[in-house]
């Protein structure tokens, strides 16, 4: 078959996927750093001089998006613009930060391949962020996946390590192969791979049977990416056995993509009220939004471990952003984009603090963070920020993410009959969610600790932990600072 | 110049947060003068300002991509607000001197609370308003849950939830209204002016006047209130009581019903007498004035008595609201400040003044103390203080609660005699306490008929002194001269939307 994209050439492609190139690169570097010149070296050296690497090659990808954020494509399959840099640049912030939390960390003795697979897994990240490709998408989300499930199994010498990074492949495999059948459905039935196209082959039309399965199956393989009901089962075990750093890159960067690719395949699937499966489409995400909020939130209330307790929070703020996805305006999408963001720079920090907290006191229960306040105040002052943050307690900004997004889907037509009833159903439940993040804080600030000993942590850590603190109440005072790149309302 | 008072309070608080811990000492005396700033803008603002109308404070654009401003403004009813909330933090610290543990944090999460109740008052901008109404939360759950006493985790909570519960009940209905105008903006006037749908304001009234009624202790939405008052340390319940359920109130009033007017209009059916609205929450105010009462004339823990006593005053002030009248209103925004000062008065002799010279808040207990000899200050204190909440002519209460009762009167003939009956009550339950706490029959003699002598206490200190002052001081002020606030409220109240002034007779 002689078949040529309009648009794509090898000039093309090296263009607009040069930032990914450039962190494929570091991470080759970084492996060849590592294991060539550095094996005699301590660990702490290592893993030191590795996270310094990757993060400087962030620092590049980020450097040369900023300056090339005019809208480019690549044929049908991989586009650019200020909405994808955006959230391009968001994740390899979220992955400077991640890196910057695991410089103090010991989970692991191959510091040079934790981090070149951190760097690869980013790479998959900014690939699904842009793609537009049905074959695209599932190459990058499985190499984000593929990284991810690596990552989870870091810490080789426990064994929860393994046992989360095992469930979590085992769901997400099924979940993956769930979502190709339903791509070659989506293929079948429009003859095209691309989003363009498929949004233009169904605009008109009736949901024909096949079209519902395939959605179904989408929905699954997209589902278990972004933790929404019923493909969640994964998140609280990954979550509480995963290594620190690597639950926070799952809960944060992965998140973000994951909800800029279902954007985009949305924005596919219902162009028109009249697109066929397009009203499908959207009960399905309906009904995972709902179940999802529902779940997270009453499941929340009743977790012992604070990181089990982040993941059902994360169920739960994933239905709050399906809502936005189903409501399917450009405002909405932009919205769920900020959200994602938002919440993901807030969920890196709370995990930054549990690392710690787990380092000094051997666990991540309720109880471990007894008497943080007196242990160790700007910890426990940066932990009330990032979980009032999660609540949505303005002038924080994960309040003004919130409105942001619960006024857009008010506001979009498209959302007419069910926009208020669910809206009204995610601001109760985040009425009940302060309850749990409460839980937290009583015991941080509340309760008395066992010890009175100073909890230690390094100046990098509490450096990265402060600024992230500072971003979340520096952007929520002034939230058009971020507004400049992701415009608000 | 008035939004100097949220910039102290929240400057203080920082500063507070991050000082070192320099001592007790200067933690107390920083906030005092901290407070008594605020209370100085306060003032000079209210008198600056004079009998005018709303003074401009600020307008800033905040987020121009939503249409959100920074605008502050204040009238009448809110200068009136922003003085009592100066009052109550300057009592409120001096009642709480004695307070030993993390001291520096106590008086942070204080001046933080203070800092948004400030913010309330003067919002003009309901996103605005709205941000400082949930910025209130947060304090007052760690101000009870670290320094409070009976079930303070429980009361705590479920004090934080009940606000955050109805705080989403109000963002629902903004939401609402910010979509529906589609006016891309959240100025009150602005979107005051727009017509909303009679269909739509009927749900998102009492959606949300329900949501900051929770707040303001409406009956049957007001079990945090009692439990939250009774587990505060004493300068928290004090400004629950005093300055906290009066946001409820004036959000109730200033979003509720100014938004959506034609949510208090007739149903055009009527189930058991019941036509609108406006008659359900009148029921449930007048509800919340007896019961309320009923409730303090039982209990046996001293705090309980005045926690129910507050439920009843509140009571006093949303069925005024609701009478839709001009001497109504009046009178509810007067009571909100006589309220607001005399239950931080009670308060403050029972949390303070008593309980930690005592400790004991047992109605049963005290009465064999033989207070009123041992310690005729706080007699004396909670005399007055019990005279003016009781409706005593030349104190606050009385002129505030004639007003509502005319009002009432005028609206709801049969509510204003039920109202009229709960003062009553209000009468017994302070009598009882008065009686059992400080003047009890019960003889000086131990098991053995011996001779008991007086208790001795410590002696009364400068700070409570100064506070018993202050609070008592403005009752009185208010009760022998009311022009000072009417002259200020009432034309607040005429620039009403006319159609929360059209209820009962004109």
């Amino acid at each position: 078959m002689n078949y040529v994209m309009p648009g794509v050439s090898f000039p093309n492609l090296f263009w607009i996927t040069f930032p990914e190139t450039i962190l494929e690169v570091v991470s080759l570097v970084v492996l060849v750093v590592d294991l060539g010149f550095l094996r005699k070296r301590s660990l702490a050296f290592r893993m030191t001089a590795a996270g310094a690497l990757g993060i400087i090659g962030c620092l590049n990808a980020i450097g040369w998006l900023a300056a090339h954020s005019a809208p480019m494509a690549l044929g049908d399959a991989l586009v650019s613009g200020p909405i994808v840099v955006a959230a391009q640049v968001g994740i390899l912030a979220l992955t400077v930060l991640v890196l910057l939390l695991s410089l103090r960390e010991e989970f692991s003795r191959n510091p040079g391949e934790f981090v070149a697979i951190v760097l690869l897994a980013t790479t998959g990240m900014m690939l699904v962020t842009a793609a537009r490709d049905l074959l695209v998408i599932f190459v990058a989300l499985e190499l984000l996946s593929l990284s991810l499930y690596v990552l989870a199994a870091f810490a080789k010498n426990r064994a929860e390590s393994a046992e989360s990074a095992l469930k979590y492949y085992l769901f997400g495999g099924t979940s993956a192969a769930l979502m190709l059948f339903g791509f070659s459905y989506l293929y079948g039935l429009t003859g095209t791979t691309s989003l363009l196209g498929i949004a233009s082959a169904l605009a008109t039309g009736v949901a024909s049977p096949l079209l519902i399965v395939a959605l179904v199956m989408v929905a699954a393989g997209l589902g278990f990416k972004v933790a929404a009901f019923p493909f969640h089962l994964w998140a609280p075990d990954t979550y509480q056995g995963a290594p620190a750093p690597v639950a926070a890159l799952i809960a944060s960067g992965s998140k973000v993509a994951s909800f800029a690719v279902l954007v985009a395949v949305t924005s596919a699937l219902v162009t028109t009220r009249t697109s066929a499966g397009g009203a499908s489409w959207v009960v399905l995400l309906l009904w995972m939004a709902g179940a999802s909020i529902v779940l997270g939130n009453l499941a929340a209330l009743v977790q012992t471990s604070v990181r089990r307790l982040l993941a059902y929070s994360a169920i739960a703020h994933a239905g709050y952003m399906l809502l936005g996805i189903a409501a399917h305006t450009v405002q909405s999408g932009t919205a769920v984009l900020y959200y994602a963001l938002t919440y993901a720079v807030t969920t890196v920090g709370a995990f930054g603090v549990i690392a710690i907290v787990e380092r000094g006191v051997g666990s991540a229960t309720l109880d471990s963070f007894a008497g943080l306040s007196r242990r160790n105040p700007l910890l426990a002052g940066a932990m009330l920020v990032f979980l009032l943050s999660l609540a949505g307690i303005p002038p924080l900004i994960g309040f003004w993410a919130k409105f942001n997004l619960f006024s857009a889907v008010l506001r979009a037509q498209t959302a007419g009959a069910w926009g208020l009833g669910m809206v009204a159903l995610a601001l109760g439940a985040s009425a009940v969610s302060l309850y749990y993040y409460l839980q937290v804080l009583k015991r941080v600030y509340v309760v008395k600790p066992v010890s009175d000993e100073p909890l230690a942590v390094s100046p990098i850590e509490l450096g990265t932990l402060l600024f992230i603190a500072l971003a979340v109440v520096g952007m929520g005072i002034l939230p058009g600072l971020l507004g400049q790149w992701i415009p608000l309302g | 110049m008035l939004a100097y008072t949220i910039y102290l309070s929240f400057a203080g608080a920082l500063a507070l947060a991050v000082l070192p811990r320099a001592g007790s000492q200067f933690a107390r005396v920083f906030a005092l003068l901290v407070a008594i700033a605020g209370l100085a803008v306060g003032l000079a603002g209210f008198i600056s300002a004079g009998t005018g109308g709303a003074v401009a404070v600020a307008d800033l654009a905040w987020i121009p991509g939503m249409g959100i401003h920074y605008t502050l403004a204040a009238d009448g009813i809110s200068r009136v607000l922003v003085l009592l909330t100066g009052l109550a933090a300057v009592a409120g610290i001096l009642f709480s001197w004695t307070v030993s543990e993390r001291t520096n944090e106590f008086f942070a999460f204080f001046l933080a609370l203070i800092g948004g109740v400030y913010g309330v008052f003067l919002s003009v901008d309901l996103f605005l308003l709205f941000v400082f109404y949930e910025i209130a939360i947060v304090p007052k759950y760690f101000l009870i849950a670290i320094w409070g006493s009976t079930r303070r985790e429980y009361g705590a909570m479920k004090l934080a939830l009940y606000s955050f519960a109805g705080s989403a009940m109000v963002l629902i209905g903004l939401l609402a209204a910010y979509a529906t105008a589609g006016a891309h903006t959240m100025d009150l006037h602005t979107l005051a002016a727009y017509p909303f749908p009679v269909s739509f304001q009927m749900w998102a009234f009492p959606l949300v006047f329900v949501g900051f009624a929770i707040l303001a202790g409406m009956w049957p939405f007001h079990t945090w209130a009692p439990t939250g008052h009774v587990a505060a340390p004493t300068a928290a319940s004090m400004l629950l009581a005093g300055v906290v359920m009066k946001l409820g109130a004036y959000g109730c009033l200033r979003v509720a019903m100014t938004l959506f007017p034609h949510g208090l209009d007739p149903w055009g059916f009527s189930l058991l007498g019941i036509g609108s609205w406006r008659t359900v929450f009148a029921l449930f105010a007048v509800i919340g004035i007896v019961y309320g009462a009923a409730v303090a004339l039982v209990q046996n823990d001293f705090k309980f008595v005045i926690g129910y006593s507050s439920v009843s005053h509140m009571g006093l002030v949303l069925l005024g609201l609701l009478t839709l009248t001009q001497i109504g209103i009046d009178g509810a925004v007067l009571q909100m400040f006589s309220h607001g000062v005399l239950a931080g008065l009670l308060f403050a002799v029972v949390g303070r003044i008593v309980y930690e010279r005592t400790h004991t808040r047992d109605l049963n207990a005290l009465s064999k103390l033989q207070l009123g000899r041992a310690m005729p200050f706080a007699a004396a204190v909670f005399v007055i203080a019990g005279m003016a909440s009781m409706g005593l002519p030349g104190f606050s209460g009385f002129v505030a609660e004639i007003q509502v009762l005319i009002g009432a009167w005028y609206a709801f003939p049969w509510f204003a005699v039920v109202a009229g009956v709960g003062i009553v009550v209000g009468v017994a339950y302070t009598w009882r306490a008065l009686q059992r706490v400080f003047f009890s029959d019960l003889p000086a003699v131990g098991p053995g008929g011996e001779d008991v002598p007086v208790p001795r206490y410590d002696p009364i200190t400068w700070p409570e002194i100064a506070g018993v002052l202050l609070l008592a001081g403005s009752s009185l002020l208010i009760g022998v001269y009311p022009r000072l606030l009417l002259d200020v409220i009432t034309p607040a109240v005429q620039a009403l939307p006319h159609l929360l002034l059209t209820g009962g007779r004109p």
